[in-house]
């Protein structure tokens, strides 16, 4: 962008954004699981290009002092990285509440006694489906069930507060009720209900993973039965789907607005899916400070706020609670992460975008393009 | 919100593991940190939480909020127990009998 061609509207001196409340520290893209729905970029970090202990705990002060209340560590499988433990005791050192997001495979009862000595506030484990035929398909690994049960109790056993994840698509979606049962069963206080969101690998999965209009307004209402039921005993959280939807999903809660994500290679994100945009200056913490980063750099500031809205959102009434909906999907669908999220039913795409969701969910198609590293030195 | 059950008043409360009171330096208040969740006490549930130690009993907090702040000591009484039990509603705060063998439910 030409710095000298910005209209004089523009202000001089930018408000200091507020400070973020969560980091999602990505520690390794290192996984067992190979599910088609990974959050995780197609083009997954290798290990010898992860940040090393010491430049993890600098972040973690810098995050902590930055305002950052809850630490996400995740991955890939964070348990990869064998300095997990004295990350956490050193999160927890500087005043971060931390929260481990793991698969549950190959984490031995001693590791979740050390992570839970280490002083880990909070443990999710996924669940790719509610049995194991479905989580071992899914996850495309036999015997991945049986053994996230038994850590789901060990967690438990060790007084540790857990939270169970599933993920929701076209093969898993009928079985939600059994996913709630599985959470009350293991003793977990809260359930994630996350619809798959379509960008890097779940993008490629599509016309495998959408579920009809029919199946999403179904478990919709079977969420919000279970809500009311399970009220005081079970927090269930959702992550709605949002191609059959006729407003879009606030993502993020606003673009660099609470939150950021730092990749295993050290590159700093608004949100997961923000290296799909092209052309976006994502600084790294190996040459720049969190605050920096997060008050200065180009990405976090490309879509903050509502100023780079097009008219159709800022003219809005609803500016304020969607924040545009999602600039991934912007550009997933319209080709372009300024325009009007295609979920929204204001978007000339609109239409579009759900004959999209239509003929995928019609396919039929039951192969998966797992997630793994492409080329011939698969680090997995 | 409309709690019917009273908590034991000789019961001690205590933060559940994985919910955490501390002070936001960052925005200048108190937040209690809970599983994807971040609250904000407002002054008097702040002054109940900093009780909340897993050795003072309901009553001893009472006690002390009552003769701090120069309070009727039912009002605060009802006060503290409304707030708790919302807490216990929600698995953030656990309210342990006195001694073992306290017959009292």
């Amino acid at each position: 962008m030409n710095v000298v061609a910005q209209p004089l509207a523009e202000p001089l001196v930018r408000p200091a954004p507020p400070a973020p409340y969560g980091m999602l520290a990505e520690l390794t893209h290192r996984c067992p699981l190979q599910c088609p729905y990974c959050s995780n970029p197609v083009e997954l970090d290798r290990r010898n290009v992860e940040l090393d202990t010491e430049t993890w705990l600098r972040v973690f002060e810098e995050a902590a002092r930055l305002g950052v209340l809850q630490v996400h560590l995740s991955g890939g499988e964070p348990t990869a990285r064998r300095d997990l433990e004295q990350m956490i005791r050193h999160c927890v050192e500087v005043g971060l509440y931390t929260n481990l997001i793991t698969a549950g495979v190959g984490v031995t009862p001693e590791r979740l006694q050390a992570i839970s000595d280490a002083g880990i506030d909070h443990v999710q484990l996924s669940f790719q489906g509610a049995s194991p035929e479905v989580t071992d398909k899914v996850s495309n690994f036999r015997g991945a069930h049986e053994r996230k049960l038994a850590v789901a109790r060990e967690v438990r056993r060790l007084g540790l507060p857990l939270t169970i994840n599933s993920v929701v698509h076209r093969a898993n979606i009928h079985q939600i009720p059994d996913f709630i049962e599985l959470a009350l069963s293991l003793d977990a206080k809260r359930i994630e209900i996350a619809h798959s969101q379509y960008y890097g690998w779940a993008l490629r999965n599509r016309r495998a993973l959408m579920p009809t209009r029919e199946q999403v307004f179904w478990a919709l209402d079977v969420v919000e039965e279970a809500r009311v039921r399970l009220k005081g005993k079970l927090t269930i959280d959702a992550v709605v789907p949002d191609y059959y939807a006729r407003y879009p999903k606030p993502c993020m809660n606003g673009w660099g607005r609470q939150s950021l994500n730092v990749t295993p290679s050290g590159k700093v994100l608004p949100c997961h899916a923000a290296e799909t945009i092209p052309n976006l200056d994502f600084w790294n913490v190996r040459e720049h400070s969190l605050s920096d980063v997060w008050l200065n750099s180009p990405a976090f500031n490309a879509f903050r706020g509502t100023d780079w809205m097009p008219e159709l959102c800022r003219s809005c009434e609803r500016k304020e609670i969607d924040w545009g909906g999602c600039r991934c999907q912007a550009m997933a669908i319209a080709g372009d992460a300024a325009a009007t999220d295609p979920a929204c039913h204001k978007s000339p795409l609109h239409a579009h975008m759900l004959a999209l969701a239509e003929a995928d969910a019609a396919s039929g198609e039951v192969e998966y393009d797992y997630r793994r590293y492409s080329g011939p030195d698969r680090a997995n | 919100m409309n709690v019917t059950t009273a908590l034991t008043v000789t019961g001690i409360p205590t933060l559940a593991r994985g919910v955490r009171l501390r002070h936001d330096e960052a925005r200048g208040q108190w937040v209690l940190l809970a599983p994807e969740r971040v609250l904000n006490p407002d002054p008097v549930a702040v002054e109940i939480l900093k009780k909340v130690d897993g050795v003072r009993s309901i009553d001893t907090i009472v006690d002390e909020l009552a003769s701090t702040f120069i309070v009727e000591r039912e009002r605060v009484a009802t006060d503290v127990d409304a707030f708790l039990a919302g807490l216990v509603e929600k698995g953030m705060i656990e309210v342990k009998p006195a001694t073992i063998g306290d017959a009292a439910s």
